[in-house]
């Protein structure tokens, strides 16, 4: 870089230059555009308006606040009450409605389930997926099996009070650990769950005794599985003998559950969630598939 | 640059390599001018503005459930109303058509006569022209304004600029006016702007508009057909040797000399042409160039300075024509002797023809077979497939109806490709046949939820299945076909 004498004028636009030259090319020192510096001006303005009117600055524990006293925290507020108002006459009309009248209302209903829907996902997806698909122990909410009842009105107390819960109201009942605590030696158990296999038709092992393991099953699980292994709703009992596995149909898994018990969980979202949320979500799980049996 | 059709032997180029790259703005006064051309540019301007002002105000009935306007934008409610079409946003392909249409139309006039479209009916052309109409009315012609620029400012003259840029914002806000009058009800909208109850939008697009308006067509003017506008580079990549253009004649308007100067040249026998360097054909030009030197950026052909030179040729005895639309070849053949060719139906233009037919055409058909029923489906992601208690395995899918007749109807849905497959639907009812029934209100679409039971247990692990949907009131039928999927 060449530094040259300061007052050249470029022979062809009759500019001075920078004095500046990089491979022979000069730079010539035109004046930058009014607008534009017009408008770095207006922004310079601007900034320290903005600065004045808006938090801006931050301070050692806390900010300058502006004169304006704008919030981002108060901004959300006002957007979520706007929101709530938007949403007031429907909310209110759920709120006033019994979960059979909100089914027959083709607005309500498709509102309730659009907000249950959102509501599913921030509170029961991460157990039952986001589809309400379940995993292993926790229920698929989309099939016709219900532990606890699928009725509108059961689905609702399950959501509201859970189940072995922290609620009084709440759904009890657990499967009791007969390995662990010796109630059953390992050869009965091993006969019940080849019983339980066969109550729907699962294959068994040719030298399984089913008659002995009937013998277990009635002496035992019978209470509250019932005879045939039908199941019982208000203990939670799951039906033993339709094609859906909570845990899974093998002989080992069935083993474990004989050896230590189970006991899924369900909270309770009763005074976490508000009346009209729990009514949504009712719906919404109705909707998966609840409607299949009554 | 030698060898491009469009050079010219008298153009000022030879020193193009060392003139600076920048060029300051030169303010520009058109001179008033009569003429043919200048009369159809007053009829085009009359008309494309009376189009754009008035449109919005004229009515199309549709029935009690649907809008009067015969042309309105209803963002609100994802509606496209234009006369007896009524677009859903679904499909905006309709207006993607119209698009390829309308740049084809560019081609063929650019094939068949050059920048018809930036001369004539360009907005940016018919809004200046109609700003200069205003200044020159109030300023007086091409004269006068130099002359009052030229001067100290006085009162008078402060007046008359004063009154300019009010009717010049007047127009303006009127342009913007009636834009927002395409998105709303025109006569309620004018109401309630009147009233000063319109939405905050409304004002806010008015006055966005009124600016654009007012500086695009009062301030930067030919700089827009310069600098801005990407179709001038476009079009001279488009263009070919038989497209017609506004050309000077050079062939007869050289050697140029004064009326007296080149009669007496004439009598000698030496050479003398028509042009008398008047400069009349640069004084009329709205973008200030000058014509002789050949077809340039600049130029937007308008067809001014051809008024221009025929009152001249008029006034002095000569034939008329010596700027004409002409091709820069036939200059050259008459220079030459050759015959002149002239080819407007040529396979360029047979070719954007034949295209604009072809599309037009799709679009006609597809209008005429657009259904006013349609069903979406989409399978349920999570889960797959539900196994019941039974063993038997279902599906869930979400369906969408849409209603495009403006009264309610009721559509019966069902399924093939599944034997013994039962379906029921949440958010409708199922009739005694099995079919899933839903009723949709006018010009409205439904969601629902469709579950599909595999009651024999025979799907593979993935079956192909329609979804047909019956119009129960006329039988019209929309299907769309999806997958039954199982372990």
């Amino acid at each position: 870089m060449a530094h040259e004498s300061h007052e050249q004028v470029d022979a062809v636009t009759g500019v001075t230059t920078t004095g500046h030259t990089w491979d022979d090319i000069q730079e010539l020192n035109n004046p930058l555009p009014r607008w534009w510096l017009w408008t770095f001006y207006l922004t310079i303005v601007w900034s320290v308006l903005y600065a004045i009117a808006y938090p801006a600055i931050p301070m050692v524990s806390s900010y300058t606040k502006g004169v304006l006293g704008w919030q981002s925290r108060e901004a959300v507020e006002v957007d979520l009450a706007e929101l709530r108002q938007q949403r007031s006459g429907m909310t209110a009309k759920l709120a006033a409605s019994s979960l059979d009248e909100i089914k027959q209302d083709p607005e309500m209903f498709a509102f309730a389930r659009a907000q249950g829907k959102a509501s599913f996902g921030d509170n029961c997806a991460p157990c039952h997926g986001a589809g309400g698909a379940g995993a292993k122990g926790y229920p698929n909410l989309n099939d016709d099996d219900w532990l606890w009842g699928g009725s509108l009105a059961q689905v609702e107390h399950t959501i509201r009070y859970g189940a072995r819960s922290t609620s009084d109201k709440g759904h009890s009942g657990t499967m009791p650990a007969f390995g662990r605590d010796g109630m059953l030696k390992r050869e009965e158990i091993s006969h019940v769950a080849d019983y339980v296999r066969s109550l729907s038709g699962l294959p068994t092992d040719k030298a399984a005794d089913l008659n002995a393991g009937a013998k277990v099953f009635a002496d035992n699980c019978a209470a509250c599985h019932g005879d045939k292994g039908q199941g019982m709703q208000d203990l939670g009992a799951p039906n033993l003998s339709d094609k859906i596995w909570l845990f899974g149909s093998d002989k080992a898994t069935i083993v474990e559950g004989l050896n230590n018990g189970r006991g899924g969980v369900m909270p309770t979202w009763h005074g976490r969630l508000d009346d009209t949320t729990i009514k949504a979500l009712t719906l919404y799980v109705h909707s998966l598939g609840g409607d299949q049996r009554p | 640059m030698a060898d491009a059709p469009l050079s010219h032997p008298l153009g000022a180029a030879a020193s193009d390599e060392d003139a600076p790259l920048y060029a300051p703005r030169k303010q520009i006064y058109p001179q008033a001018v009569k003429g043919r051309y200048r009369t159809i540019k007053w009829v085009v301007l009359a008309i494309t503005l009376g189009i754009y002002y008035f449109l919005p105000f004229i009515r199309w009935d549709r029935g009690p459930n649907a809008p009067d306007q015969a042309i309105l934008v209803d963002l609100a409610n994802g509606r496209f109303y234009f006369f007896f079409i009524e677009i859903w946003p679904q499909e905006v392909y309709y207006i993607t058509g119209l698009l390829v249409l309308a740049a084809l139309a560019l081609f063929l006039m650019n094939a068949v006569a050059g920048r018809v479209w930036c001369g004539y009916l360009c907005p940016q052309t018919v809004w200046t022209d109609l700003f200069y109409a205003v200044e020159r009315w109030i300023e007086g012609d091409r004269r006068d304004r130099m002359r009052k620029d030229q001067q100290k400012l006085t009162l008078k003259v402060a007046g008359q600029k004063g009154l300019k840029h009010f009717i010049w914002l007047m127009i303006a806000w009127w342009t913007g006016g009636a834009w927002v009058l395409y998105f709303a009800d025109a006569p309620t909208l004018v109401y309630e702007l009147a009233t000063l109850q319109a939405p905050l939008l409304a004002y806010t697009w008015i006055g966005i508009l009124t600016f654009t308006t007012y500086t695009l067509a009062g301030f930067m003017r030919e700089q827009v057909c310069t600098y801005m506008c990407p179709w001038p580079r476009i079009q001279a990549a488009l263009t070919d040797e038989y497209a017609l253009n506004v050309t000077y004649r050079y062939d007869r308007g050289e050697p140029r000399g004064s009326v007296k100067k080149n009669e007496v040249l004439k009598l000698q026998g030496l050479p003398a042409g028509d042009c008398i360097d008047c400069n009349q054909c640069v004084n009329v030009c709205p973008t200030g160039v000058d014509i002789r030197k050949g077809l340039q950026l600049d130029c937007i052909q308008c067809g001014l300075c051809m008024d221009a030179c025929d009152t001249v040729m008029d006034k002095i005895g000569r034939p008329q024509g010596l700027i004409a639309y002409d091709t820069e070849m036939n200059v050259k053949a008459r220079m030459e002797g050759r015959p002149e060719v002239r080819h407007i139906v040529r396979s360029r233009t047979l070719f954007y023809a034949g295209i604009i037919a072809l599309v037009g055409a799709i679009m006609i058909t597809s209008l005429a077979m657009r259904q006013n029923i349609y069903l979406s489906v989409m399978h349920d992601r999570n889960p797959l497939f539900v196994r019941l208690s039974d063993g038997s395995i279902r599906n869930g899918f979400t369906i969408r109806v849409a209603n495009k007749h403006l009264d309610e109807r009721r559509y019966a849905l069902t399924v093939e490709g599944l034997a013994d497959a039962k379906i029921d639907i949440i958010g409708g009812e199922v009739d005694q046949q099995g079919r899933a029934i839903v009723t949709v209100g006018p010009d409205q679409t439904l969601e629902a939820r469709v579950l599909v039971t595999d009651t024999a247990s025979a799907a593979s692990s993935s079956t192909d299945l329609q979804f047909i949907l019956t119009d129960l009131s006329n039988g019209d039928k929309a299907a769309t076909s999806d997958h039954f999927k199982a372990p």
